[in-house]
């Protein structure tokens, strides 16, 4: 499985970037190999929707779970449709969130947890 | 002829311009429309006793996906610049929200699956207060592209008639909408820092429309010059000052058009017209 985080940094030791449409990279790990990634979202230079953008690039890149701060409706719409998993409010460095995860100590998100908010 | 009010910024006064401006010239011998264009928060009916005459929907087309045609190609995403629509693994996502309506994805898909439905953005409503017509448009709420609604609005200007167009606030498209085309656009402003500011963007995006305009300086102050100095580096007309003074806030507070809370206004606003409308015939 591919797990995203929307990160300000190419590095586990960066911080979780809470906006999922304007964060500059999402790491990506592959839990079946330990491997990680850092792929730099293009999806942030839109001048609206954004959210939406972000989205078809994690799904070009087959990603199956996204960690990030708030997800609004398009973009939440979007990954519905990609089929992505979706935990939402995590914060802190991307090594910890990643670890979190591992533990189950986040929660999937039902909904978008914010609201309209690009153009 | 049609004379829009604008500002740039907000809470300047476009709306007591543009209803005493309206009421002054009810004994003209034209007939007068008063067109409210800021869809968005229109508010120019508030001043008067009018009867609804006509309301209309708004509306803009938008794409609708027949699934059972799509192929899955990704043309009608790859063309959208508004990112309106997302091929997601086998999904087809539209975001009608985001749609600016350019049609490129239904004249573009190759296997002819989307076709263009009727999406409501607003209204426009008409309304009499004796021999004034009031038109006025609003945004439905939840929507963010007002131009279309500015336009329906505009759509029901008659150039025979005096038309006084209440502008929104700001200098993009709502108010591009809103002015293009007009005979004269005047700016109300006020002797701050942001009223010079946005004024000075407001004069910028009229010469680039080619609507030539002067300016009203509304809550003047003796001695404050900002404005002043302004229109003389650009070589603005200074139409009309109107002082800042409680009772004329307490007046319009209470909705009531500063020609009808102090007859001596009538005069002042028909001069303002005059003075514009012989600007317009040079």
């Amino acid at each position: 499985m591919r797990i995203a985080i929307s990160a300000s940094g190419e590095t586990l030791e960066d911080s979780l970037n809470p906006r999922l449409g304007r964060c500059e990279y999402f790491v990506l790990y592959n839990d079946d190999t330990g491997e990680t990634l850092a792929i730099e979202n293009t999806g942030r230079f839109s001048v609206g929707a954004a959210g939406i953008a972000t989205v078809g690039l994690l799904n070009d890149h087959g990603v199956d779970v996204l960690i990030t701060g708030n997800v609004g409706p398009n973009a939440f719409t979007a990954l519905q449709a990609a089929g992505i998993q979706v935990y939402t409010g995590a914060s802190g460095k991307v090594r910890d969130v990643l670890q979190d995860y591992k533990d189950g100590k986040l929660n999937e998100a039902k909904g978008p947890n914010v609201g309209p908010h690009g153009r | 002829m049609i004379i829009s009010v604008a500002s740039g910024k907000g809470g300047t006064g476009k709306t007591l311009v543009a209803t005493s401006l309206a009421l002054s010239l009810l004994d003209e011998q034209k007939q007068v429309q008063l067109l409210d264009c800021d869809v968005e928060e229109p508010n120019a009916h508030i001043f008067f006793n009018s009867q609804p005459v006509y309301e209309e929907v708004v509306t803009l087309p938008v794409p609708q996906v027949e699934y059972a045609r799509c192929q899955y190609c990704g043309k009608c995403s790859e063309v959208c610049q508004f990112r309106a629509i997302a091929l997601l693994k086998r999904t087809l996502v539209i975001f009608p929200d985001v749609c600016h309506s350019c049609g490129g994805c239904w004249h573009l898909c190759p296997a002819g699956a989307l076709e263009p439905v009727a999406r409501e953005v607003g209204n426009v409503r008409i309304s009499r207060a004796g021999s004034l017509e009031i038109v006025s448009g609003s945004l439905k709420l939840g929507t963010h592209i007002s131009p279309p609604v500015v336009k329906a609005v505009r759509q029901k200007e008659n150039r025979e008639n005096i038309v006084i167009i209440d502008g929104p606030p700001g200098s993009s498209c709502p108010v591009m909408a809103a002015v293009a085309g007009t005979d004269f656009c005047i700016l109300v402003t006020e002797p701050t820092p942001f009223g010079l500011n946005d004024l000075s963007l407001a004069v910028e995006m009229l010469q680039v429309l080619g609507v030539p305009c002067g300016v009203v300086i509304n809550r003047d102050v003796p001695g404050n010059d900002i404005i002043d100095r302004f229109c003389q580096e650009k070589g603005l007309q200074i139409l009309l000052r109107i002082p800042f003074q409680t009772k004329i806030a307490r007046a319009y507070a209470r909705g009531i058009p500063l020609v009808k809370s102090d007859p001596l206004w009538r005069e002042k606003f028909r001069d303002l017209y005059h003075r514009v409308a012989r600007e317009v015939q040079q």
